[in-house]
């Protein structure tokens, strides 16, 4: 079915085009000096400025793993992250604890523990997933590397990522 | 002899210090400085990595040019497709040989051809530039820069005619073509874009006679058509130099290019710096024309009646007034195409031929029958 587009009436303002265009120059110009004189500000200079203190609590980054307050590996080598990967980014060799170790009764502890940061998509199920509170998405972003080899994060290098987490729920301690 | 031969070494040096000292670095921080406020006014930073505030950019650009591969597509007709380059380029850089573009400097007035027909060479050279495009257009075989050339042919004729129209007002008052000559009238009779002119205001004091003699209603009656003239000139100008709101032979969105599509390396460098050559070359005429040139109210205008040094600085304080007149006119060359959407052809067609020819054409009546009546 045929329909007439309604065209608006235009004034001769309009018409004549020229206010629009001193509207529109003026629209730019105060945008050049409110940026000029810094008082408006969109750009983050990236490697000058950076994220990290602006990222929120929630932010998902590399995953790491945490020791706690007793500087035990909290990892048990439970294999739940590396199974509920989604992109497969983990591996996991669990190994035994030994009979004299003072958290013997964990019985597992992980020997390797490699997140292949090519693959990992920040998804944060490792994170979720994790029964021990092991596993922590920390804020570093900028993972980078030379080589495929570089960009596989091993054991040493979670760790060093994750640092000490303290305030979690300690299971395993003697008392229990 | 040995005087032509130091009148053909002092003109190779004013030349030569026009082009390489001020005209080429010109156009290559015009580009900087297009960069940088479009990004300012779309919120953004710009380049600001390469030296402090990003200032080398230039370099790293023409180096990055420079280095490229200059290949030539296979199905070019080559002579005309390495012709256009050049043929964008030279045009805008002969056109300033006319402009004053400063008084006089150590004795010698600061215009590389001093010739009674400068407006019109103004006007038949940088109407030139258009075969470059149309050359590059039409030897590329190629669709969308033929097309860019073909809209730049047609877009060019409608805007060459209200452009000349448009400053004819200027040659009626002042009753000469050459430039210096323009400008002369201007500093003794005012800048033709300023609607009052005080005379008898000096830095040394105030001479109320003649500030009273020189308010007449004829000087304000004049600057209504020369206002229009103005506009008139300003906006062909956008056209000429292919600048948006009319740059339809390059149309990046419709024509990916237009008619340097299929260029690369230097070549494409030459027509991007012949445009920016191009708006400099206008912003210089329109100065000329309208903005008293390289003229300072309050200060003197003829260095070489002072002594040595005071007549140095003020012939290069001439020179420098001329191009911050011209970099400011840039700065809205570059402000208006950062605002404006591109006309559609018929709009524009229509704007050059419906508006601006008319336009232009009952202004030089308007000024013809105001100078006959006007008092002598």
């Amino acid at each position: 079915m045929a329909y007439t587009i309604p065209r608006p009436k235009l004034s001769l303002a309009e018409k004549a085009y020229v206010p629009a265009l001193l509207t529109g120059l003026g629209i730019t110009i105060r945008h050049f000096f409110a940026i000029l004189s810094g008082k408006k500000k969109v750009t983050m200079q990236y490697p000058d400025e950076k994220w990290d203190t602006h990222l929120p609590p929630h932010y998902r980054g590399a995953p790491t793993l945490v020791k706690d307050d007793y500087g035990r590996e909290r990892c048990v080598a439970c294999q739940l992250c590396e199974f509920i990967c989604p992109p497969r980014a983990i591996t996991i060799k669990p190994g035994e604890i030994p009979e004299k170790d003072r958290w013997r009764k964990v019985e597992k502890y992980p020997e390797e523990f490699d997140i292949d940061m090519i693959r990992c998509i920040y998804c944060g199920l490792c994170e979720e997933v994790c029964p021990e509170q092991a596993i922590f998405l920390r804020k570093d972003y900028a993972v980078t590397g030379l080589t495929r080899a570089e960009m596989v994060h091993d054991k040493k290098r979670l760790y060093e990522l994750g640092g000490v987490m303290t305030g979690l729920v300690n299971k395993w301690n003697e008392k229990k | 002899m040995s005087d032509l031969l130091i009148g053909i070494a002092i003109s190779l040096l004013k030349t030569l210090g026009l082009l390489f000292a001020v005209i080429l670095p010109m156009v290559s921080y015009t580009v900087y400085a297009e960069r940088r406020v479009s990004a300012l006014i779309q919120d953004r930073v710009g380049p600001n990595r390469v030296g402090p505030y990003g200032l080398v950019q230039p370099i790293a650009d023409a180096v990055k040019l420079l280095l490229k591969e200059d290949f030539t597509p296979a199905h070019v007709n080559k002579f005309y497709y390495w012709l256009a380059p050049a043929c964008a380029m030279a045009p805008s850089i002969m056109a300033l040989a006319v402009v004053p573009y400063g008084s006089t400097w150590f004795g010698q007035p600061m215009v590389v051809a001093n010739v009674d027909v400068g407006v019109l060479w103004v006007f038949a050279v940088s109407s030139l530039g258009v075969y470059g495009i149309v050359l590059a257009g039409w030897s590329s075989n190629s669709k969308y820069p033929f097309l860019g050339g073909i809209r730049s042919s047609s877009q060019m004729i409608s805007y060459e005619l209200s452009l000349g129209l448009s400053v004819i007002p200027i040659f009626l008052i002042c009753g000469t073509l050459n430039l210096p000559a323009i400008v002369k009238y201007q500093i003794e009779n005012g800048w033709f874009i300023s609607p009052i002119w005080l005379k008898g205001i000096s830095l040394t004091g105030i001479n109320f006679p003649e500030l009273i003699g020189s308010l007449s209603i004829w000087k304000l009656l004049l600057w209504i058509p020369l206002f229009l003239s103005f506009i008139v000139f300003l906006v062909s100008m956008f056209a000429e130099t292919n600048r948006l709101p009319f740059d339809l032979p390059e149309s990046e969105t419709e024509l990916v290019g237009g008619y340097h599509t299929e260029y690369s390396s230097m070549k494409f460098a030459l027509f991007f710096l012949g445009e920016y050559a191009a708006m400099i070359a206008g912003s210089a005429v329109i100065v000329t024309l309208f903005f008293g040139a390289w003229h300072i109210p309050l200060l003197p205008t003829a260095p070489e009646q002072l002594s040595f040094w005071p007549g140095v600085l003020l012939g290069l304080a001439h020179i420098v007034a001329f191009f911050v007149k011209v970099a400011v006119l840039l700065f809205f060359f570059i402000w208006v195409r950062w605002t404006l959407p591109r006309f559609r052809y018929d709009q524009l067609m229509r704007l050059g031929w419906y508006f601006f020819f008319e336009i232009a054409l009952v202004n030089i009546l308007l000024v013809a029958i105001i100078l006959a009546i006007m008092p002598k």
